[in-house]
């Protein structure tokens, strides 16, 4: 196990705001991996200089800065809009750039690969089945009308129309959700939440005409029927996207409940 | 890539209850009083064709149930039966989409309206019932 004290807090860390120049340390364990190569996961430990408002990945960054520059880790955002950043953080699933160090009650702050992605190398997780499943249920309006002519009129969608998809579409593909899943943790095949609710957000628009395709591949064994809503999603999920609502809403519409 | 390096949780993580809120107890809950039930419905089939060896072997399983022991596992199967069926008719109605909240504009911090208030408290009423239940049921069969 790499124990590795700072020296002194990065640039970055001193300058940002200067009502204080008090700062906490936080000891930051990293898991460290590499398993195509036959590396088993071990723990190293690195202590940080934080402030009121670092977030877990200001805390990585500093590590891969001034500490280990080896540290693996996906991100690009920094605001929680590409859904990169995905981890575990003290055992649940987060985004490190919309954690602060300081909502964590903890002086030590664990961040793993999140599960149910395999691991490329220490944080940073293979999204191959996230996006296959993704682009299996056909993310995209399907109606012939939609390639736009010098004739095309504007399809117009209520304030009403709108709501009944809005809040789905805001998905980042993070695959916090994913990760949380129960169903996931077990099934290999699983469509998993991030898909299953964006089957919903196409179904729920009145501008598609493929409902009846994309019921078809969400209506099978390895679909819509393995959700028990155990909710953990909709738990973890950092946009509100709500995927558990969105697929017991699915459900509902497949059974005849919802219209 | 093998499933070997998949880093999936696993069954240990799914039957993990501890992190996603009272909604995954209940996933969680409603799993195992399930597989309870099925066991004790394996075993009361068992139990009742005792019979078929004769009074004195239908006798001895009878006994079991008069013991503090067999009290005691009855109480639990009483609790598990009203838990999964409380909870059961709530994840149906839930998975019929009835109560799991309208979509909208969401706003920060982002609560998910599928996990309200209301789906809270069946979890909890069902907790109770079941709680109340296998006191009744102790009342009865310890007959305080
Ligand atoms: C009125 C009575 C009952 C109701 C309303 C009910 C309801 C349910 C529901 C809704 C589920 C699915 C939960 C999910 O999707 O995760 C379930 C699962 C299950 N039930 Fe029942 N049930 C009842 C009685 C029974 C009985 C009598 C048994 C056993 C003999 C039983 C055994 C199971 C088992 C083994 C599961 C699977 C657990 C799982 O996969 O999570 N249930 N029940
Ligand atoms: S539904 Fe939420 S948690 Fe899942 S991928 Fe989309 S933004 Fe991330
Ligand atoms: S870096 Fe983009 S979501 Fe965190």
């Amino acid at each position: 196990m790499a124990v590795v004290t700072a020296q002194k807090p990065s640039e970055e860390l001193i300058t940002i705001g200067k009502t204080s120049t008090q700062s906490d340390a936080i000891t930051l364990r990293i898991a460290r991996s590499n398993p195509a190569e036959g590396q088993e996961t071990t723990y190293a430990e690195f202590k940080v200089p934080v402030k009121k408002w670092t977030t877990v990945l200001e805390a990585i960054l500093y590590v891969k800065q001034n500490l280990d520059h080896a540290v693996a880790v996906r991100y690009s955002c920094r605001q929680a809009s590409c859904g990169s950043c995905g981890m575990k953080i003290n055992g649940k699933p987060a985004l490190a750039c919309y954690t602060k160090v300081s909502e964590i009650k903890s002086n030590v702050i664990t961040v793993e690969p999140m599960n149910n992605f395999p691991i490329i190398r220490d944080l940073a997780v293979d999204f191959k089945q996230l996006t296959s499943n993704h682009k299996k249920i056909k993310p995209f309006i399907i109606n012939e009308e939609s390639e736009v002519t010098p004739e095309s009129k504007e399809f117009i969608q209520t304030p009403k129309d709108l709501e009944k998809f809005l809040q789905f579409s805001y998905c980042i593909k993070c695959g916090l959700c994913n990760s949380a899943c129960p169903t996931m943790a077990t099934d290999t095949s699983f469509i998993g939440p991030q898909g299953l609710a964006q089957a919903y957000r196409y179904v729920a628009d009145n501008r598609d005409k493929g409902k009846e395709e994309r019921l078809k591949i969400v209506d099978n064994s390895h679909g819509i029927w393995r959700c028990h809503f155990a909710g953990s999603c909709s738990h973890v999920c950092p946009k509100g996207v709500d995927p558990a609502m969105a697929i017991q809403l699915l459900r509902g519409y497949m059974l005849g409940f919802q219209k | 890539m093998t499933e070997r390096l998949s880093n999936r949780e696993g069954i240990k993580g799914m039957a993990n209850p501890t992190r996603y809120g009272i909604e995954r107890v209940a996933y969680w809950l409603q799993r195992l009083t399930g597989l309870g039930l099925l066991a004790y419905l394996i075993g009361h089939i068992i139990e009742t064709s005792t019979i078929v060896h004769g009074k004195i072997a239908w006798d001895k399983m009878l006994e079991f149930t008069q013991t503090i022991q067999g009290h005691l596992f009855l109480t639990l199967v009483i609790g598990m039966c009203v838990f999964h069926t409380a909870n059961g008719i709530r994840v149906m109605l839930g998975h019929g989409g009835i109560g799991v909240g309208k979509p909208g504009q969401p706003e920060y911090p982002y609560k998910a309206s599928s996990l309200n208030y209301k789906q809270r408290l069946c979890i909890w009423v069902s907790i109770g019932l079941a709680a109340l239940a296998m006191m009744y049921g102790a009342s009865v069969l310890f007959g305080v």
